[in-house]
Protein backbone atom coordinates (compact mmCIF):
# COMPACT_ATOMS: atom_id res chain seq x y z
CA UNK A 1 0.00 0.00 0.00
CA UNK A 2 2.27 2.61 0.80
CA UNK A 3 4.73 1.02 -2.21
CA UNK A 4 1.41 1.88 -4.30
CA UNK A 5 1.26 5.40 -3.11
CA UNK A 6 4.92 6.31 -3.48
CA UNK A 7 4.94 4.78 -6.53
CA UNK A 8 1.87 6.10 -8.47
CA UNK A 9 3.33 9.91 -8.30
CA UNK A 10 6.93 9.14 -9.40
CA UNK A 11 4.98 7.36 -12.27
CA UNK A 12 3.03 10.34 -13.42
CA UNK A 13 6.14 12.62 -12.92
CA UNK A 14 8.20 10.44 -15.38
CA UNK A 15 5.59 10.86 -18.08
CA UNK A 16 5.51 14.50 -17.12
CA UNK A 17 8.95 14.87 -19.30
CA UNK A 18 7.70 13.20 -22.12
CA UNK A 19 3.45 14.29 -21.87
CA UNK A 20 4.60 18.28 -23.36
CA UNK A 21 6.21 16.27 -26.29
CA UNK A 22 3.40 14.15 -26.79
CA UNK A 23 1.04 16.49 -26.91
CA UNK A 24 2.48 18.65 -29.28
CA UNK A 25 2.84 15.21 -31.52
CA UNK A 26 -0.79 14.55 -31.27
CA UNK A 27 -1.86 18.24 -32.14
CA UNK A 28 0.10 19.08 -35.40
CA UNK A 29 0.78 14.98 -36.57
CA UNK A 30 -2.18 13.25 -34.89
CA UNK A 31 -4.86 16.09 -35.39
CA UNK A 32 -3.66 17.11 -38.97
CA UNK A 33 -3.92 13.12 -40.50
CA UNK A 34 -7.19 12.54 -38.43
CA UNK A 35 -8.58 15.97 -40.41
CA UNK A 36 -7.05 14.91 -43.31
CA UNK A 37 -8.75 12.00 -43.55
CA UNK A 38 -12.12 13.26 -42.55
CA UNK A 39 -11.78 16.23 -44.99
CA UNK A 40 -10.74 13.62 -47.96
CA UNK A 41 -14.46 11.96 -47.50
CA UNK A 42 -16.07 16.12 -47.39
CA UNK A 43 -16.82 18.50 -50.03
CA UNK A 44 -15.03 21.23 -48.50
CA UNK A 45 -14.49 24.28 -50.50
CA UNK A 46 -13.68 27.92 -50.69
CA UNK A 47 -17.26 28.25 -49.85
CA UNK A 48 -17.08 25.71 -46.40
CA UNK A 49 -14.66 28.84 -44.81
CA UNK A 50 -17.60 31.11 -45.01
CA UNK A 51 -20.41 29.00 -44.61
CA UNK A 52 -18.96 26.15 -42.32
CA UNK A 53 -20.57 23.88 -44.66
CA UNK A 54 -18.50 20.10 -45.57
CA UNK A 55 -21.53 17.94 -46.90
CA UNK A 56 -20.12 14.10 -46.65
CA UNK A 57 -18.88 12.91 -49.97
CA UNK A 58 -18.30 9.52 -49.36
CA UNK A 59 -15.37 8.19 -51.79
CA UNK A 60 -16.34 11.36 -54.71
CA UNK A 61 -13.13 12.96 -54.11
CA UNK A 62 -11.14 9.67 -54.62
CA UNK A 63 -13.06 8.44 -56.96
CA UNK A 64 -13.04 12.05 -58.93
CA UNK A 65 -8.81 11.83 -58.63
CA UNK A 66 -7.95 8.42 -59.67
CA UNK A 67 -10.80 8.49 -62.66
CA UNK A 68 -9.17 11.85 -63.68
CA UNK A 69 -6.76 11.35 -67.00
CA UNK A 70 -4.36 13.31 -64.93
CA UNK A 71 -3.48 11.04 -62.40
CA UNK A 72 -1.90 7.85 -64.28
CA UNK A 73 0.75 10.79 -65.46
CA UNK A 74 1.25 12.61 -61.79
CA UNK A 75 1.55 8.52 -60.82
CA UNK A 76 4.64 8.04 -63.04
CA UNK A 77 5.80 11.87 -62.73
CA UNK A 78 5.88 11.24 -58.93
CA UNK A 79 7.66 7.67 -59.56
CA UNK A 80 9.79 8.93 -62.09
CA UNK A 81 11.16 12.34 -59.63
CA UNK A 82 11.47 10.12 -56.90
CA UNK A 83 13.38 6.78 -58.90
CA UNK A 84 15.86 9.57 -60.87
CA UNK A 85 16.21 11.50 -57.50
CA UNK A 86 17.30 8.20 -55.45
CA UNK A 87 19.33 6.87 -57.71
CA UNK A 88 21.18 10.36 -58.39
CA UNK A 89 21.62 10.91 -54.87
CA UNK A 90 22.82 7.51 -54.35
CA UNK A 91 25.42 6.52 -56.84
CA UNK A 92 27.03 9.99 -56.54
CA UNK A 93 26.54 9.51 -52.59
CA UNK A 94 28.28 6.39 -52.72
CA UNK A 95 30.99 7.48 -54.81
CA UNK A 96 32.10 10.69 -52.96
CA UNK A 97 31.94 8.86 -49.41
CA UNK A 98 34.28 6.23 -50.95
CA UNK A 99 36.66 8.81 -52.31
CA UNK A 100 36.64 10.78 -48.98
CA UNK A 101 36.93 7.27 -47.10
CA UNK A 102 40.50 7.58 -48.00
CA UNK A 103 42.79 9.92 -45.71
CA UNK A 104 44.26 12.40 -47.53
CA UNK A 105 45.10 15.96 -46.43
CA UNK A 106 42.29 17.99 -45.78
CA UNK A 107 39.94 15.36 -45.89
CA UNK A 108 37.77 16.38 -43.27
CA UNK A 109 37.44 19.99 -44.20
CA UNK A 110 36.40 19.53 -47.62
CA UNK A 111 34.01 16.53 -46.88
CA UNK A 112 31.90 19.26 -44.80
CA UNK A 113 31.90 22.01 -46.99
CA UNK A 114 30.13 19.45 -49.34
CA UNK A 115 27.22 19.91 -46.70
CA UNK A 116 26.40 22.90 -47.44
CA UNK A 117 24.22 22.82 -50.43
CA UNK A 118 21.72 20.30 -48.24
CA UNK A 119 22.18 22.75 -45.59
CA UNK A 120 20.46 25.97 -47.91
CA UNK A 121 17.32 26.98 -47.80
CA UNK A 122 15.87 25.35 -51.27
CA UNK A 123 14.29 28.16 -52.42
CA UNK A 124 17.28 29.89 -52.83
CA UNK A 125 19.03 27.14 -54.22
CA UNK A 126 16.05 26.43 -56.47
CA UNK A 127 16.32 30.25 -57.42
CA UNK A 128 19.66 29.40 -58.36
CA UNK A 129 19.24 26.91 -60.35
CA UNK A 130 16.22 28.16 -62.53
CA UNK A 131 18.59 30.84 -63.44
CA UNK A 132 21.02 28.47 -64.30
CA UNK A 133 18.87 26.43 -66.55
CA UNK A 134 17.37 29.54 -68.46
CA UNK A 135 17.53 28.69 -71.89
CA UNK A 136 18.65 32.11 -73.44
CA UNK A 137 20.68 33.21 -70.09
CA UNK A 138 21.70 30.44 -68.33
CA UNK A 139 24.91 29.37 -67.58
CA UNK A 140 25.00 25.71 -67.86
CA UNK A 141 23.38 25.93 -71.55
CA UNK A 142 26.16 29.18 -71.92
CA UNK A 143 29.14 26.27 -70.92
CA UNK A 144 27.36 23.76 -73.27
CA UNK A 145 27.32 26.08 -76.54
CA UNK A 146 31.18 27.29 -75.23
CA UNK A 147 31.69 23.70 -75.31
CA UNK A 148 30.52 22.81 -78.74
CA UNK A 149 28.23 20.37 -77.21
CA UNK A 150 25.00 22.08 -78.37
CA UNK A 151 24.23 24.58 -81.02
CA UNK A 152 20.73 25.55 -79.89
CA UNK A 153 19.74 26.34 -76.00
CA UNK A 154 18.79 23.15 -74.83
CA UNK A 155 15.12 24.01 -73.25
CA UNK A 156 15.50 23.58 -69.94
CA UNK A 157 12.99 24.50 -67.86
CA UNK A 158 10.25 24.84 -70.57
CA UNK A 159 10.63 21.92 -72.64
CA UNK A 160 7.90 19.08 -71.52
CA UNK A 161 10.66 16.49 -71.61
CA UNK A 162 13.28 18.42 -70.41
CA UNK A 163 12.11 19.87 -67.35
CA UNK A 164 10.90 16.55 -65.23
CA UNK A 165 15.20 15.72 -65.97
CA UNK A 166 15.82 19.10 -64.86
CA UNK A 167 14.04 18.96 -61.71
CA UNK A 168 15.33 15.65 -61.19
CA UNK A 169 18.86 17.24 -61.45
CA UNK A 170 18.51 20.32 -58.70
CA UNK A 171 17.31 17.43 -55.73
CA UNK A 172 20.08 14.94 -56.98
CA UNK A 173 22.33 18.08 -56.42
CA UNK A 174 20.57 18.51 -52.77
CA UNK A 175 20.31 15.41 -51.77
CA UNK A 176 24.15 14.24 -52.33
CA UNK A 177 25.78 15.23 -49.17
CA UNK A 178 23.14 13.67 -47.12
CA UNK A 179 23.31 10.33 -48.51
CA UNK A 180 27.47 10.84 -49.13
CA UNK A 181 27.25 11.54 -45.10
CA UNK A 182 25.31 8.34 -44.03
CA UNK A 183 27.52 6.30 -46.04
CA UNK A 184 30.76 7.84 -45.05
CA UNK A 185 29.61 7.07 -41.60
CA UNK A 186 28.83 3.47 -42.50
CA UNK A 187 32.22 2.98 -44.46
CA UNK A 188 33.52 4.19 -40.94
CA UNK A 189 32.24 1.08 -39.44
CA UNK A 190 33.53 -1.13 -41.08
CA UNK A 191 36.44 -2.89 -39.55
CA UNK A 192 39.62 -2.00 -41.16
CA UNK A 193 41.36 -5.03 -40.94
CA UNK A 194 38.97 -6.66 -43.26
CA UNK A 195 40.53 -5.19 -46.18
CA UNK A 196 43.88 -5.70 -44.58
CA UNK A 197 42.86 -9.62 -44.60
CA UNK A 198 41.51 -9.21 -48.11
CA UNK A 199 44.82 -7.30 -49.74
CA UNK A 200 46.57 -9.97 -47.97
CA UNK A 201 44.89 -12.47 -49.79
CA UNK A 202 45.64 -10.50 -53.03
CA UNK A 203 42.45 -9.09 -53.47
CA UNK A 204 42.07 -6.21 -55.58
CA UNK A 205 40.32 -2.85 -54.91
CA UNK A 206 37.50 -4.03 -57.05
CA UNK A 207 37.17 -7.48 -55.02
CA UNK A 208 37.39 -6.21 -51.99
CA UNK A 209 34.53 -3.32 -52.54
CA UNK A 210 32.07 -6.36 -54.22
CA UNK A 211 32.80 -9.31 -50.93
CA UNK A 212 33.44 -6.89 -48.04
CA UNK A 213 31.96 -3.27 -48.83
CA UNK A 214 28.98 -3.35 -50.83
CA UNK A 215 27.68 -6.26 -48.09
CA UNK A 216 28.73 -4.86 -45.13
CA UNK A 217 27.23 -1.66 -45.87
CA UNK A 218 23.82 -3.32 -46.23
CA UNK A 219 21.76 -1.97 -43.51
CA UNK A 220 23.08 1.36 -44.15
CA UNK A 221 22.04 1.01 -47.99
CA UNK A 222 18.61 0.24 -47.22
CA UNK A 223 17.94 2.86 -44.63
CA UNK A 224 19.45 5.72 -46.83
CA UNK A 225 16.88 4.48 -49.38
CA UNK A 226 14.39 3.70 -47.49
CA UNK A 227 14.31 7.24 -45.92
CA UNK A 228 15.29 8.60 -49.41
CA UNK A 229 11.71 7.54 -50.95
CA UNK A 230 10.00 8.74 -48.26
CA UNK A 231 11.30 12.34 -48.36
CA UNK A 232 11.68 12.55 -52.00
CA UNK A 233 8.02 11.64 -52.54
CA UNK A 234 7.07 14.49 -50.82
CA UNK A 235 9.29 17.34 -52.31
CA UNK A 236 7.16 20.20 -52.87
CA UNK A 237 9.77 23.28 -52.35
CA UNK A 238 11.90 22.57 -55.55
CA UNK A 239 9.41 21.45 -57.75
CA UNK A 240 7.20 24.40 -56.93
CA UNK A 241 10.63 27.53 -57.11
CA UNK A 242 12.06 25.72 -60.29
CA UNK A 243 9.22 24.66 -62.79
CA UNK A 244 6.10 25.79 -61.01
CA UNK A 245 4.96 22.40 -61.58
CA UNK A 246 4.85 22.96 -65.62
CA UNK A 247 5.45 23.28 -68.66
CA UNK A 248 1.92 21.56 -69.08
CA UNK A 249 1.70 19.95 -66.03
CA UNK A 250 5.09 17.63 -67.09
CA UNK A 251 6.60 18.20 -63.35
CA UNK A 252 3.49 17.62 -61.17
CA UNK A 253 3.89 15.30 -58.56
CA UNK A 254 0.97 14.14 -56.04
CA UNK A 255 2.75 16.37 -53.65
CA UNK A 256 2.85 19.86 -55.78
CA UNK A 257 -0.93 18.46 -57.14
CA UNK A 258 -2.21 18.01 -53.60
CA UNK A 259 -1.17 21.76 -52.94
CA UNK A 260 -2.69 23.14 -56.32
CA UNK A 261 -5.61 21.48 -55.29
CA UNK A 262 -5.73 23.05 -51.79
CA UNK A 263 -4.17 26.20 -51.99
CA UNK A 264 -5.20 27.49 -55.06
CA UNK A 265 -8.16 25.78 -56.61
CA UNK A 266 -9.23 25.78 -52.95
CA UNK A 267 -10.58 21.77 -53.14
CA UNK A 268 -9.57 21.49 -49.83
CA UNK A 269 -11.45 18.09 -49.91
CA UNK A 270 -9.73 16.48 -52.72
CA UNK A 271 -6.21 18.41 -51.53
CA UNK A 272 -6.44 16.22 -48.46
CA UNK A 273 -7.79 12.84 -50.38
CA UNK A 274 -4.18 13.26 -53.17
CA UNK A 275 -2.27 13.83 -49.77
CA UNK A 276 -3.59 10.49 -48.47
CA UNK A 277 -3.02 8.74 -51.28
CA UNK A 278 0.67 10.25 -50.88
CA UNK A 279 1.08 8.98 -47.34
CA UNK A 280 -0.54 5.43 -48.04
CA UNK A 281 1.83 5.02 -51.04
CA UNK A 282 5.11 6.36 -49.12
CA UNK A 283 4.53 4.22 -46.17
CA UNK A 284 3.73 0.66 -48.08
CA UNK A 285 7.00 1.19 -49.89
CA UNK A 286 8.50 1.85 -46.61
CA UNK A 287 6.87 -1.20 -44.77
CA UNK A 288 7.75 -3.50 -47.85
CA UNK A 289 11.02 -2.41 -48.00
CA UNK A 290 11.61 -2.82 -44.20
CA UNK A 291 10.15 -6.28 -44.41
CA UNK A 292 11.96 -7.37 -47.33
CA UNK A 293 15.58 -6.09 -45.59
CA UNK A 294 14.50 -7.63 -42.37
CA UNK A 295 14.21 -11.45 -44.02
CA UNK A 296 17.73 -10.99 -46.40
CA UNK A 297 18.83 -9.63 -42.83
CA UNK A 298 17.64 -12.78 -41.18
CA UNK A 299 17.99 -15.56 -44.01
CA UNK B 1 53.97 -2.13 -46.10
CA UNK B 2 50.64 -3.67 -44.29
CA UNK B 3 49.33 0.12 -43.76
CA UNK B 4 47.18 1.07 -46.49
CA UNK B 5 49.27 3.82 -48.15
CA UNK B 6 47.85 7.25 -46.53
CA UNK B 7 47.01 9.44 -49.78
CA UNK B 8 48.70 12.60 -50.53
CA UNK B 9 48.32 16.11 -52.31
CA UNK B 10 46.97 14.37 -55.46
CA UNK B 11 44.01 13.18 -53.46
CA UNK B 12 43.46 16.66 -52.18
CA UNK B 13 43.37 18.24 -55.40
CA UNK B 14 40.85 16.16 -56.64
CA UNK B 15 39.16 16.72 -53.28
CA UNK B 16 39.02 20.12 -54.44
CA UNK B 17 37.79 20.38 -57.82
CA UNK B 18 35.07 17.76 -56.94
CA UNK B 19 34.40 20.46 -54.14
CA UNK B 20 34.25 23.38 -56.48
CA UNK B 21 31.99 21.30 -58.88
CA UNK B 22 29.31 20.83 -56.13
CA UNK B 23 29.48 24.12 -55.04
CA UNK B 24 29.45 25.93 -58.41
CA UNK B 25 25.59 26.86 -57.93
CA UNK B 26 26.14 28.84 -54.96
CA UNK B 27 29.41 30.39 -56.47
CA UNK B 28 26.97 31.24 -58.93
CA UNK B 29 24.34 32.53 -56.76
CA UNK B 30 27.52 34.90 -55.01
CA UNK B 31 28.09 36.17 -58.84
CA UNK B 32 25.05 37.13 -60.14
CA UNK B 33 24.08 39.10 -56.89
CA UNK B 34 27.00 41.15 -57.59
CA UNK B 35 26.11 42.34 -61.15
CA UNK B 36 24.23 45.44 -61.93
CA UNK B 37 20.66 45.50 -62.02
CA UNK B 38 19.20 44.35 -65.28
CA UNK B 39 16.18 43.13 -67.16
CA UNK B 40 18.61 40.13 -68.42
CA UNK B 41 21.67 38.80 -66.43
CA UNK B 42 24.09 38.19 -68.74
CA UNK B 43 26.92 37.75 -66.07
CA UNK B 44 30.83 36.73 -66.59
CA UNK B 45 32.37 33.96 -65.05
CA UNK B 46 33.66 36.36 -62.62
CA UNK B 47 32.49 39.62 -60.82
CA UNK B 48 35.08 41.49 -62.08
CA UNK B 49 33.38 44.80 -61.46
CA UNK B 50 31.23 44.11 -58.59
CA UNK B 51 27.91 45.88 -57.87
CA UNK B 52 26.24 46.26 -54.25
CA UNK B 53 23.30 47.67 -55.76
CA UNK B 54 21.12 44.32 -55.42
CA UNK B 55 22.65 43.86 -52.12
CA UNK B 56 20.71 47.52 -51.60
CA UNK B 57 17.45 46.77 -53.15
CA UNK B 58 17.42 43.20 -51.46
CA UNK B 59 18.14 44.75 -47.81
CA UNK B 60 14.94 47.35 -48.20
CA UNK B 61 12.66 45.26 -49.62
CA UNK B 62 13.38 41.95 -47.70
CA UNK B 63 15.35 43.35 -44.39
CA UNK B 64 12.01 42.96 -42.52
CA UNK B 65 11.74 38.73 -44.22
CA UNK B 66 15.35 38.39 -42.36
CA UNK B 67 14.09 39.60 -38.98
CA UNK B 68 10.87 37.54 -39.51
CA UNK B 69 12.66 34.33 -40.84
CA UNK B 70 14.91 34.90 -37.78
CA UNK B 71 12.47 35.08 -35.44
CA UNK B 72 10.56 32.66 -36.44
CA UNK B 73 13.80 30.13 -36.36
CA UNK B 74 14.70 31.01 -33.03
CA UNK B 75 11.70 30.56 -31.61
CA UNK B 76 11.04 27.39 -32.99
CA UNK B 77 14.34 26.66 -31.94
CA UNK B 78 13.54 26.96 -28.23
CA UNK B 79 10.27 25.32 -28.45
CA UNK B 80 11.53 21.87 -30.46
CA UNK B 81 14.34 21.79 -27.41
CA UNK B 82 12.19 22.43 -24.89
CA UNK B 83 10.05 19.82 -25.88
CA UNK B 84 12.63 17.55 -26.92
CA UNK B 85 15.12 17.53 -24.50
CA UNK B 86 12.56 16.52 -21.64
CA UNK B 87 11.30 13.80 -23.49
CA UNK B 88 14.44 12.33 -24.70
CA UNK B 89 15.09 11.95 -21.20
CA UNK B 90 12.40 9.94 -20.55
CA UNK B 91 12.70 7.64 -23.31
CA UNK B 92 16.33 7.10 -22.74
CA UNK B 93 16.44 6.84 -19.20
CA UNK B 94 12.99 5.95 -17.78
CA UNK B 95 11.68 2.36 -18.42
CA UNK B 96 8.51 3.66 -19.67
CA UNK B 97 5.86 0.99 -20.87
CA UNK B 98 5.09 2.42 -24.28
CA UNK B 99 8.10 4.06 -24.84
CA UNK B 100 9.24 1.55 -27.68
CA UNK B 101 5.78 2.97 -29.14
CA UNK B 102 6.50 6.38 -28.74
CA UNK B 103 9.96 6.19 -30.55
CA UNK B 104 8.69 4.95 -33.48
CA UNK B 105 5.41 7.01 -33.86
CA UNK B 106 8.54 9.77 -33.61
CA UNK B 107 10.23 7.94 -36.44
CA UNK B 108 6.74 7.53 -38.44
CA UNK B 109 6.58 11.48 -38.24
CA UNK B 110 9.34 11.70 -40.80
CA UNK B 111 7.22 9.83 -43.94
CA UNK B 112 4.41 12.51 -43.17
CA UNK B 113 4.46 15.41 -45.91
CA UNK B 114 4.25 18.59 -44.94
CA UNK B 115 1.34 19.37 -47.39
CA UNK B 116 -1.03 17.07 -45.35
CA UNK B 117 -0.04 18.61 -42.57
CA UNK B 118 -0.62 22.23 -43.98
CA UNK B 119 -3.86 21.44 -45.44
CA UNK B 120 -5.68 20.46 -42.05
CA UNK B 121 -3.78 23.21 -40.36
CA UNK B 122 -5.05 26.01 -42.54
CA UNK B 123 -8.83 25.05 -41.56
CA UNK B 124 -7.64 24.85 -37.80
CA UNK B 125 -5.59 28.00 -37.75
CA UNK B 126 -8.64 29.88 -39.63
CA UNK B 127 -10.93 28.64 -36.70
CA UNK B 128 -8.32 30.08 -33.84
CA UNK B 129 -6.87 33.19 -35.52
CA UNK B 130 -3.27 31.63 -36.12
CA UNK B 131 -2.86 32.35 -39.76
CA UNK B 132 -0.55 35.36 -40.28
CA UNK B 133 0.84 34.97 -37.00
CA UNK B 134 4.63 34.69 -35.41
CA UNK B 135 3.14 31.65 -33.27
CA UNK B 136 1.39 29.79 -35.77
CA UNK B 137 4.11 29.54 -37.75
CA UNK B 138 6.65 28.40 -35.33
CA UNK B 139 4.44 25.82 -34.12
CA UNK B 140 4.24 24.16 -37.45
CA UNK B 141 7.98 25.06 -38.74
CA UNK B 142 8.78 23.10 -35.68
CA UNK B 143 6.92 20.16 -36.85
CA UNK B 144 10.30 19.60 -38.51
CA UNK B 145 12.17 20.40 -35.24
CA UNK B 146 10.81 18.40 -32.79
CA UNK B 147 10.83 15.08 -33.70
CA UNK B 148 14.15 15.16 -35.06
CA UNK B 149 15.54 16.75 -32.08
CA UNK B 150 13.79 13.82 -30.30
CA UNK B 151 15.49 11.61 -32.71
CA UNK B 152 19.33 12.73 -32.15
CA UNK B 153 18.92 14.16 -28.47
CA UNK B 154 16.96 9.85 -27.87
CA UNK B 155 19.98 8.44 -29.66
CA UNK B 156 22.86 10.70 -27.29
CA UNK B 157 21.41 10.48 -23.99
CA UNK B 158 21.04 6.47 -24.21
CA UNK B 159 24.68 6.77 -24.53
CA UNK B 160 24.78 8.60 -20.58
CA UNK B 161 25.49 5.59 -18.72
CA UNK B 162 22.31 4.85 -16.24
CA UNK B 163 24.63 5.26 -13.09
CA UNK B 164 25.21 8.56 -12.99
CA UNK B 165 21.73 8.89 -13.03
CA UNK B 166 21.06 6.48 -10.30
CA UNK B 167 23.70 8.01 -7.96
CA UNK B 168 22.41 11.43 -8.23
CA UNK B 169 19.10 9.94 -7.59
CA UNK B 170 20.37 8.22 -4.31
CA UNK B 171 21.42 11.35 -3.28
CA UNK B 172 18.11 12.96 -3.15
CA UNK B 173 18.32 14.48 -6.12
CA UNK B 174 14.58 14.92 -7.66
CA UNK B 175 13.64 14.19 -10.69
CA UNK B 176 13.54 17.50 -12.24
CA UNK B 177 16.88 18.56 -10.43
CA UNK B 178 18.59 15.18 -12.17
CA UNK B 179 17.63 16.32 -15.64
CA UNK B 180 18.34 19.83 -15.26
CA UNK B 181 21.83 19.25 -13.31
CA UNK B 182 23.34 16.04 -15.00
CA UNK B 183 21.43 14.98 -17.69
CA UNK B 184 21.03 18.57 -19.77
CA UNK B 185 25.05 19.59 -18.96
CA UNK B 186 26.02 16.31 -20.64
CA UNK B 187 24.36 16.31 -23.25
CA UNK B 188 25.56 19.97 -24.54
CA UNK B 189 27.07 18.66 -27.89
CA UNK B 190 23.66 16.94 -28.85
CA UNK B 191 21.63 19.93 -27.58
CA UNK B 192 23.68 22.47 -30.19
CA UNK B 193 23.43 19.79 -33.06
CA UNK B 194 20.03 19.64 -32.66
CA UNK B 195 19.28 23.43 -32.12
CA UNK B 196 21.50 23.91 -35.24
CA UNK B 197 19.13 21.85 -37.38
CA UNK B 198 15.89 23.19 -35.82
CA UNK B 199 17.05 26.05 -36.36
CA UNK B 200 17.77 25.84 -40.20
CA UNK B 201 15.04 23.53 -40.91
CA UNK B 202 12.54 26.21 -39.62
CA UNK B 203 14.92 29.21 -41.36
CA UNK B 204 14.42 27.25 -44.20
CA UNK B 205 10.68 26.63 -44.38
CA UNK B 206 8.93 27.67 -47.27
CA UNK B 207 5.70 25.41 -47.36
CA UNK B 208 4.29 27.08 -43.93
CA UNK B 209 5.36 30.77 -44.67
CA UNK B 210 3.29 29.93 -48.11
CA UNK B 211 0.39 28.37 -46.98
CA UNK B 212 -0.32 29.55 -43.70
CA UNK B 213 0.33 33.37 -44.55
CA UNK B 214 -2.51 34.80 -46.65
CA UNK B 215 -0.95 38.40 -46.08
CA UNK B 216 2.23 39.87 -45.25
CA UNK B 217 2.36 40.52 -41.66
CA UNK B 218 4.80 37.26 -41.77
CA UNK B 219 6.81 37.02 -44.01
CA UNK B 220 9.77 35.55 -44.01
CA UNK B 221 12.84 35.65 -46.21
CA UNK B 222 11.87 32.28 -48.13
CA UNK B 223 8.56 33.53 -49.24
CA UNK B 224 9.63 36.91 -49.88
CA UNK B 225 12.03 35.15 -52.64
CA UNK B 226 9.16 33.00 -54.14
CA UNK B 227 6.92 36.76 -54.53
CA UNK B 228 10.41 38.01 -55.64
CA UNK B 229 10.66 35.19 -58.39
CA UNK B 230 7.14 36.23 -59.67
CA UNK B 231 7.08 40.13 -59.59
CA UNK B 232 10.51 40.96 -60.31
CA UNK B 233 12.26 38.99 -62.37
CA UNK B 234 13.64 42.06 -64.05
CA UNK B 235 16.26 42.47 -61.20
CA UNK B 236 17.55 39.08 -60.82
CA UNK B 237 20.59 40.64 -59.06
CA UNK B 238 18.11 41.46 -56.28
CA UNK B 239 16.49 38.23 -56.16
CA UNK B 240 20.26 36.72 -56.14
CA UNK B 241 21.33 38.95 -53.34
CA UNK B 242 18.73 38.01 -51.18
CA UNK B 243 18.96 34.02 -51.97
CA UNK B 244 23.02 35.35 -51.01
CA UNK B 245 21.66 36.76 -47.71
CA UNK B 246 19.21 33.60 -46.81
CA UNK B 247 21.91 31.31 -47.21
CA UNK B 248 24.14 33.40 -44.43
CA UNK B 249 23.18 31.39 -41.45
CA UNK B 250 23.55 27.97 -43.22
CA UNK B 251 26.86 28.72 -44.32
CA UNK B 252 28.08 30.26 -40.97
CA UNK B 253 26.68 27.29 -38.92
CA UNK B 254 28.16 24.99 -40.86
CA UNK B 255 31.85 26.66 -40.52
CA UNK B 256 30.97 26.72 -36.61
CA UNK B 257 29.72 23.33 -36.35
CA UNK B 258 30.82 20.98 -39.23
CA UNK B 259 31.54 18.39 -37.53
CA UNK B 260 27.78 17.81 -35.28
CA UNK B 261 26.76 18.64 -38.07
CA UNK B 262 27.80 15.31 -39.82
CA UNK B 263 27.34 13.52 -36.08
CA UNK B 264 23.41 14.93 -36.43
CA UNK B 265 22.64 13.66 -40.23
CA UNK B 266 24.07 9.95 -38.64
CA UNK B 267 22.55 9.68 -35.79
CA UNK B 268 19.16 11.45 -37.04
CA UNK B 269 18.98 8.87 -39.73
CA UNK B 270 20.81 6.30 -38.52
CA UNK B 271 20.05 4.89 -35.05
Amino acid sequence: MRSGSRRLPDRIARWGFLVPALGYLLLFFGYPIARNIAMSFQRYTATTFYTGAAPFAGLRNYADIVSSDQFPKLLLTTALFTAGSLAGQFVLGLALALFFHRRFPLGGVLRSLLLLPWLLPLVASGTTWRWMLDTDTGVVNRALRDLHLVSTGVPWLTGTSQALVSVILVNVWVGIPFNATILYGGLQDIPAHLYEAARLDGAGRLASFRHITWPLLRPVTGVVLVLGVVYTAKVLDIILVVTGGGPADATQTLATRSYELSFQQFEFGRGAALGNILVLLSLAFALVHLRANRRALNA
Amino acid sequence: MKRAPARGWPSTLAGIVLLALMLFPVYWMVNASLQPAGNVLRAGWFPVHPDLSGYATALRDQGRGLVTSLVVALGSTVLSLALAAPAAHALAHFRLRGGTFVLFGVLVTQAVPGIVVANALYGAYDDLGLLNSYTGLILADSTAGVPFAILVLHAFMRAVPREIIEAARVDGAGRLRVFRSVVLPLSTNALITAGVFTFLFAWSDFLFALTLNTTDTVRPVTLGIYQYLGAHTNRWNAVMATAVLACVPAAVLLVLAQRRIAAGITSGAVR
